[in-house]
């Protein structure tokens, strides 16, 4: 952590698996905390970032009462919503919500935003209730389907 | 693919939870080695290394060979890129749609610039 607190060191994202259940993201953001939490709590300024051209989704609505308690509904067409409820909202530092969309399989998503000089630092963990569901959730489902499926195909031929 | 990713990735998972074992993994990314020289250089018993050993080798994670009376343990590829490409994809799509995010804010910045720094308080 030491040094990627240094300022000059560039934004990078780090993924870790803290546990069977957890997943833990950190990112580093040249700005504000209050702008990093604003970016992430307004729907106009949510759907810019959320759904990046490589997802191949497309984001049609994006419902989102941004305070504990409240609910959100991000959907991807055909039926294909994701939603839950806002554990906890603390601006600028604190959002804690529910990924219903998965049944019982839901997981709590907490992330903190720490300012430092003028910079932020962003901790998302990912906490699922099952290493079943973390295993399923791979980032993009598909993807990592994928490649797996590559992955095998590749190992195959080195057998 | 609950079911796939279930049965195997779970047992990788569970053994790299474990500092030591992640540490021996790295080890046996140099150069393979015996069960009695992995517990000389971690400090360990041989009952408590051959345990360690035991979990990664269920998990895919490296595999072990007799030869005489010494047993030798190596990493076992598969396995280790499963994981790694489970982090890789979630790191792909974390990365960017922080990107993403990078440009909004840096956009928010220039409109506070111009309209004056409370437009987003």
């Amino acid at each position: 952590m030491d040094e990627t607190r240094t300022s000059e060191a560039t934004p990078r994202t780090t993924v870790e698996r803290r546990s069977d259940r957890e997943v833990v993201v950190t990112r580093w953001f040249d700005a504000p905390a209050r702008l990093v939490f604003k970016a992430w709590s307004t729907p106009e300024l949510f759907q810019r970032w959320w759904v990046p051209q490589s997802m191949g989704m497309t984001l049609y609505a994006c419902e989102m009462d941004v305070c504990t308690g409240g609910t959100y509904r991000l959907n991807f067409g055909e039926g294909m919503d994701f939603f839950g409820r806002y554990l906890e909202v603390t601006p600028p530092s604190r959002i804690v919500w529910t990924n219903e969309e998965g049944g019982d399989d839901a997981s709590v998503t907490t992330v903190t935003f720490e300012e430092h000089d003028g910079r932020t630092l962003l901790v998302m963990s990912e906490l699922y209730p099952t290493k079943e569901a973390l295993d399923a959730a791979g980032g993009a489902e598909e993807a990592t389907h994928e490649t797996f499926s590559q992955l095998d195909e590749l190992l195959a031929t080195l057998r | 693919m609950v079911q796939y990713s279930d049965t195997r990735l779970d047992a990788p998972f569970a053994a790299l939870a474990d500092g030591t074992r992640r540490g021996v993994l790295q080890r046996l990314g140099r150069a393979e080695c015996s069960i009695t020289e992995l517990a000389e250089q971690f400090d360990m018993t041989l009952t408590g290394m051959r345990k360690h050993v035991g979990v990664l080798e269920q998990a895919g994670l490296v595999t072990t060979r007799k030869i005489g009376r010494v047993r030798y343990c190596r990493v076992g590829i598969r396995r280790l890129d499963e994981v790694q490409a489970w982090i890789d994809s979630y790191h792909q799509l974390w990365d960017a749609r922080f990107r993403e995010l990078d440009a909004v804010i840096e956009s928010m910045q220039l409109k506070e610039k111009r309209d004056g720094r409370d437009t987003y308080e």
